[in-house]
């Protein structure tokens, strides 16, 4: 039940397959503390509804865990990663901030704006990417690094990036974690602990 | 040099299974129920006298911090432990690897400390962008269940004990304790006023204590190996291990575990293969993460990584978030993003956060054209003074610090693209040596 416009007339409940995962996060919470299951319940709804929180999306988590609407949308636009309009099918995340823009995240955003064709904000006319820049995803010392959907992408440089894209515009996504090769968050030229294990 | 059998973080780059199985083979779950019964207090003394002090950025002394717990459980009012994986402080990136390659010392953990501060449930709230890490450690802490180590009788013993990991959806501020609990009950993270401190008034109104996941995946090495291997390493009041995540302009960046109060040269060279184009070519480096002001290469020559020396140093180290820069970098737009940072995520219920953070970033790229005059360099330092100190919880002084180290270390930078700019060329190095 995909929605269409913001804030439009279309309705949209949990499938039965949801609603049980919906029960299973409300009963790790004390009873009456039900609303700590919000953030996971609207993710479960955003990823249900295409990409995306609408007020109908809204109205329902409100409904289900018993809380007013004001309080739902006070936190659907409180967190980033809610997202209150719709979105690409795949949802590209820059990181921009220091550590991947030493090592050349301004380079990546290059690329993915001449591969997609779109600015930052931008969906793709065929609906396939929306492009983002995001602050610190967390994956420092492989930067510079994107994630795309639930996915990082570290220790790139713009070619590799554009492939990236590439591959999943073909609907083939290549594998995550490090593009190099190298094992994690270990130094690429070899160990320097753990090798008297 | 640590030597590898000191390091706690055995597979901390996932080479070996990360499930049950290696888990064991690499000693976690060995012994909890013996450990257990020596008693809450115990173990809540030997974390003190072990000196850990917390892996999250303040470094708290964690034994003294669980002792604020009461000792009796209230009639409706359960203790709660409650992990903070929401590592989001730009440079940091360590508790992601202990979840997808190490679960189960943070499951382990999470019973053994929880069980000190009479707790019967720990909730770990983890980022949710670590959507891959999510699923690892939730594999791991049903593999827990079913293997009898959590849940009504954990490894054997009567103290039942639940582990549940939560998502958060991207805000900063939920990695600050209070604005923590706040998004774990439901709401914006917005960080409350202590007092109450979260020991009396914590999750749900009950008492509860947040700690870092190195934090908590430390515990049960300590307890297993003695509170005095773990004093032994690093240097009084900083002691044990500790991992580093070196990132920036270095020739391999890399997380590694290593002793506290490792000299910062070291470091980088051991084990980020040095600093490109070699030391003499460093600028600068933020020793903690995002929130502790630069050091030049000056101090970096012989600092040590631990949190006096730094503080000594008017850094700190933070989550030692080892971020560097060579002298390609331009240091006062390296700054300027991390002001962007704040602003974006300052949560805006202080006004001189909310307002202050985006009227830094406004200076602060004018700053990086040299488009100022010298006067508003001063206007800057005490603008960001009025922040520090003047808002609920630390985003606001962690928002000052990075532009305090940037005025300290790298006033005459500031002037000399203001002088270049005035003579006409837009704060190029063409300009400045022009200037000069």
């Amino acid at each position: 039940m995909t929605g269409t416009a913001a804030n439009g007339g279309e309705s949209f409940a949990f499938t039965p397959e949801n609603r049980a995962k919906a029960d299973a996060v409300i009963a790790k919470y004390p009873a009456g503390c039900q609303a700590s299951a919000v953030l996971p319940l609207l993710d479960l709804a955003q990823r249900q509804n295409g990409g995306w929180i609408s007020q109908a999306v809204m109205e329902h988590v409100a409904e289900l865990l018993d809380m007013a609407s004001i309080r739902i949308y006070e936190v659907a636009t409180f967190y980033t990663m809610l997202n209150l309009e719709p979105v690409g099918r795949h949802h590209v995340q820059l990181c921009r901030t220091t550590p991947c823009w030493l090592r050349g995240s301004d380079a990546l955003r290059d690329a993915c704006r001449e591969e997609l064709g779109i600015g930052l904000g931008g969906t793709t006319d065929d609906g396939l990417f929306t492009l983002t820049e995001v602050e610190c995803l967390g994956a420092c010392v492989n930067a510079p690094m994107v994630q795309i959907d639930d996915h990082f992408y570290e220790d790139l440089d713009p070619a590799r990036m554009k492939e990236i894209l590439r591959a999943f515009r073909a609907g083939n996504p290549p594998e995550s974690g490090p593009q190099t090769g190298r094992q994690t968050s270990a130094p690429a030229s070899g160990l320097t602990t753990l090798t008297e294990l | 040099m640590l030597s590898d059998s000191d390091r706690i973080f055995t597979n901390l780059y996932g080479a070996q299974d990360p499930g049950l199985a290696g888990a064991r083979a690499r000693g976690d779950w060995d012994g909890t129920a013996a450990l257990m019964a020596k008693g809450h207090d115990w173990i809540i003394d030997q974390v003190k006298e072990s000196g850990l002090r917390g892996r999250g950025g303040a470094g708290f002394p964690t034994g003294l911090k669980w002792s604020f717990m009461p000792k009796e459980e209230a009639p409706g009012r359960p203790h709660y432990l409650v992990v903070n994986a929401d590592e989001s402080e730009p440079g940091t990136c360590k508790d992601r690897d202990m979840m997808r390659h190490d679960p189960h010392k943070l499951i382990e953990g999470c019973l053994i400390s929880g069980f000190a501060m009479r707790a019967h449930a720990a909730y770990i709230y983890i980022r949710g962008e670590f959507y891959d890490e999510a699923v690892a450690l939730q594999a791991a802490i049903d593999e827990a269940y079913d293997a009898g180590l959590i849940g009504k009788t954990p490894c054997g013993t009567d103290w039942p004990f639940d582990v549940y990991l939560h998502r958060g959806a991207g805000a900063y501020i939920c990695g600050e304790e209070t604005g923590l609990l706040e998004s774990l009950e439901g709401k914006p993270g917005r960080p409350r006023l202590k007092p109450p401190f979260p020991a009396a008034v914590g999750l749900y109104g009950c008492p509860s204590t947040v700690n870092n996941v190195e934090t908590i995946a430390v515990v049960p090495t300590i307890l297993r190996r003695g509170a005095d291997w773990f004093a032994a390493l690093g240097r009084p009041k900083n002691t044990g291990t500790k991992v580093f995540c070196i990132s920036g302009h270095v020739n391999q960046p890399c997380n590694v575990e290593e002793e506290m109060g490792i000299p910062m040269r070291e470091l980088i060279e051991k084990h980020a293969g040095g600093v490109c184009g070699g030391w003499d070519n460093l600028q600068a480096v933020i020793p903690g993460g995002a929130s502790v002001p630069l050091l030049p290469k000056s101090i970096c020559d012989d600092v040590l990584m631990d949190f006096d020396s730094l503080m000594a140093e008017k850094s700190g180290l933070g989550t030692a978030a080892v971020i560097v820069m060579d002298k390609s970098a331009d240091v006062v737009e390296a700054i300027a993003r991390l002001s962007h940072f704040y602003m974006h995520e300052s949560c805006g219920q202080c006004t001189p956060c909310r307002e202050g953070t985006g009227w830094v970033y406004r200076v602060m790229l004018r700053l990086i054209r040299g488009e100022a005059s010298v006067e508003e360099i001063d206007m800057l330092w005490d603008v960001v003074g009025q922040i520090e100190g003047h808002t609920i919880c630390a985003l606001g002084d962690a928002a000052a610090w990075p532009v305090q180290g940037l005025i300290r270390h790298f006033r005459p930078e500031l002037e000399r693209r203001i002088l270049a700019e005035k003579v006409g060329g837009g704060g190029t190095d063409a300009a400045a040596a022009a200037a000069a």
